[in-house]
């Protein structure tokens, strides 16, 4: 009794996590449109949300194209960061002698802040989508590179052993079980490498550039045109809350091989 | 088999389920140091038998095994399962089953069994009937979709053991397929592993560290002694098949314990 008591007083009480997340979220739109409104916060640095909305409702045409040419960047830089980072990632992972090479480079480079460089980058790529793509794609390529490289290391040595006692070729192993066996590894690598591929092609088009989204946010900026500033803003969150939910959905794919490598022995 | 028949002591029996080791050694250097793991192992096993390889931890017992599965070559001697001498691995002479957790977890139940025959461009129906008439041998029919998470450590051992079969190799060989089990299913396993040998005929080659397992389920005991290992002992099983629980405690089965006893324990002494 004092058990069901206890029980049914402590749910009574309990908030769930889901219910809190969209509270506190709430609770940020709400600050957002207020805090302005009553004069806590001029609204040149933050206007508020409804005038946001109006912003990127009235402007949409705008937002949409230049989010497609972002899109586009992105699209293309993360073929490229994830293709080389992913692919030299299980090369190095799997030969030891290009692993020892490329190693300490790459973790050596990924603490560069490669944002530093990027009028380099205009200056050997112009200033056309060329340059924004080489450098989002260098950005994320690093910590898919260095998160491959990591998962491959850290596969059951068991797998490969069993593969062997089958008569796998090389490229069997590789493919059938290497790959497989690393894709929870390569997916959060491939969270972090994606993300900053964003932020890279956002960032670089804010630098410069003539188009995109970032560069619709830093014209915007200039002429002090803060609700289409933070219209842009929330185009670049829903952009990254996209992303995060499609790695998410990856994820949910490969539940599986996660489970099993986390709880090991214990089963049904 | 060239060096096979030179020396004539040492006849082939070309029968696909047999088993020979000659004159086996095995070192290995590590950290500088060359270490002498396995010594003058010879040994001949002839098809259809249970054979149980018992030895102190460390004495190479599972490197003899994965020496005797082509997975590793001994530094000399050879290895002839089924008549021909065994360099590589060959799933079509011998199935291999390992200690624990060898599925991969993305696969389902089928998809495992399925696995080697996949590598090997067997087309999918046949793999699939294949593989499902292997999982019902180890009594796993209705298991099929499970991923390795969804089953108990006593089924994930079957489906190991039914991938091992799914090639139909005359010769299984298991490195302490059981070790990692607990002691209810551990004996319940023992009981499956010797019902699918009878309905098989496959030869076994079974490598554990338990004495009890050792006894119950061997015709024949290989003991080992402690590095470097040699072969100190064979023992000829004589409890009546099929083997029962009940079996474990009678005076001949505690006898035979302790003749593998007195055995390792002055070697795992030293």
């Amino acid at each position: 009794m004092a058990l069901a008591v206890t029980l049914s007083r402590s749910a009574s009480w309990r908030i769930e996590p889901r219910t809190l997340r969209v509270l506190i979220g709430l609770t940020v739109l709400a600050a957002w449109e207020i805090m302005p409104r009553a004069g806590l916060v001029p609204s040149l640095f933050l206007p508020p949300l409804t005038e946001t909305v109006v912003a990127l409702a009235s402007g949409w045409r705008d937002y949409l194209w230049h989010l497609a040419v972002s899109l586009k960047a992105i699209g293309v830089s993360m073929l490229i960061a994830c293709g080389i980072g992913i692919g030299g990632g299980l090369l190095a992972g799997t030969i030891a002698s290009v692993r020892r090479v490329a190693q300490p480079l790459a973790s050596g480079l990924y603490a560069v802040p490669f944002v530093i460089l990027y009028p380099l980058f205009t200056a050997w790529f112009g200033i056309g989508p060329q340059a924004k793509i080489a450098f989002a794609s260098i950005y994320g390529l690093l910590p898919c590179l260095l998160g491959t490289m990591a998962g491959v290391q850290t596969i059951d040595r068991h797998y490969v052993t069993v593969a062997r006692s089958m008569r796998a070729t090389r490229w069997q192993l590789v493919s059938r079980v290497l790959l497989p066996a690393a894709i929870p590894t390569v997916l959060s690598a491939f969270r972090i490498g994606g993300a900053l591929v964003i932020v890279g092609i956002v960032v670089a088009e804010m630098l410069t550039s003539s188009e995109g989204i970032g560069y619709l946010i830093t014209r915007y900026r200039t002429l002090l045109d803060s609700p289409r500033v933070f219209a842009g803003i929330l185009v670049v969150v829903a952009l990254v809350i996209a992303f995060d939910g499609l790695v998410k959905l990856l994820e949910q794919r490969t539940r599986h091989w996660r489970l099993s490598t986390r709880s090991g022995e214990s089963g049904a | 088999m060239a060096e096979a028949s030179a020396k004539p002591s040492l006849r082939v029996v070309a029968t696909a389920g047999s088993v020979a080791v000659r004159d086996l050694n095995h070192t290995y250097s590590a950290a500088g140091r060359v270490t002498e793991a396995l010594a003058d192992i010879s040994l001949e096993i002839s098809p259809g038998r249970f054979v149980v390889i018992v030895g102190p931890s460390g004495c190479g017992k599972s490197s003899l095994l994965m020496m005797m599965t082509g997975l590793v070559s001994p530094t000399s001697g050879m290895i002839v399962c089924g008549g021909k001498p065994m360099t590589a691995p060959d799933p079509d002479r011998v199935g291999v089953v390992f200690q624990e957790a060898s599925l991969y977890p993305w696969l389902t139940a089928q998809d495992n069994v399925e696995f080697p025959l996949s590598l090997h461009g067997v087309s999918k129906a046949e793999r699939g009937a294949r593989a499902r008439e292997k999982l019902a041998l180890v009594a796993l029919k209705g298991f099929e979709d499970r991923y390795p998470h969804e089953l108990s450590g006593g089924m994930k051992q079957r489906v190991s053991i039914a991938r091992g079969l799914v090639q139909n190799p005359p010769i299984l060989m298991l490195d302490e397929p059981f070790a990692a089990l607990d002691e209810q299913t551990r004996i319940s396993m023992g009981d499956e592993l010797l019902r699918i040998w009878e309905e098989t005929g496959k030869t076994v080659i079974f490598v554990t560290h338990s004495l009890t397992e050792a006894a119950y389920l061997a015709d024949e005991i290989i003991v080992m002694s402690a590095r470097p290992g040699r072969i100190i002992d064979r023992i000829e099983v004589d409890l009546p098949r099929p083997r029962t629980y009940a079996m474990m405690a009678t005076p001949r089965f505690a006898e035979l314990r302790e003749r593998i006893w007195n055995q390792i324990k002055t070697q795992a002494s030293e």
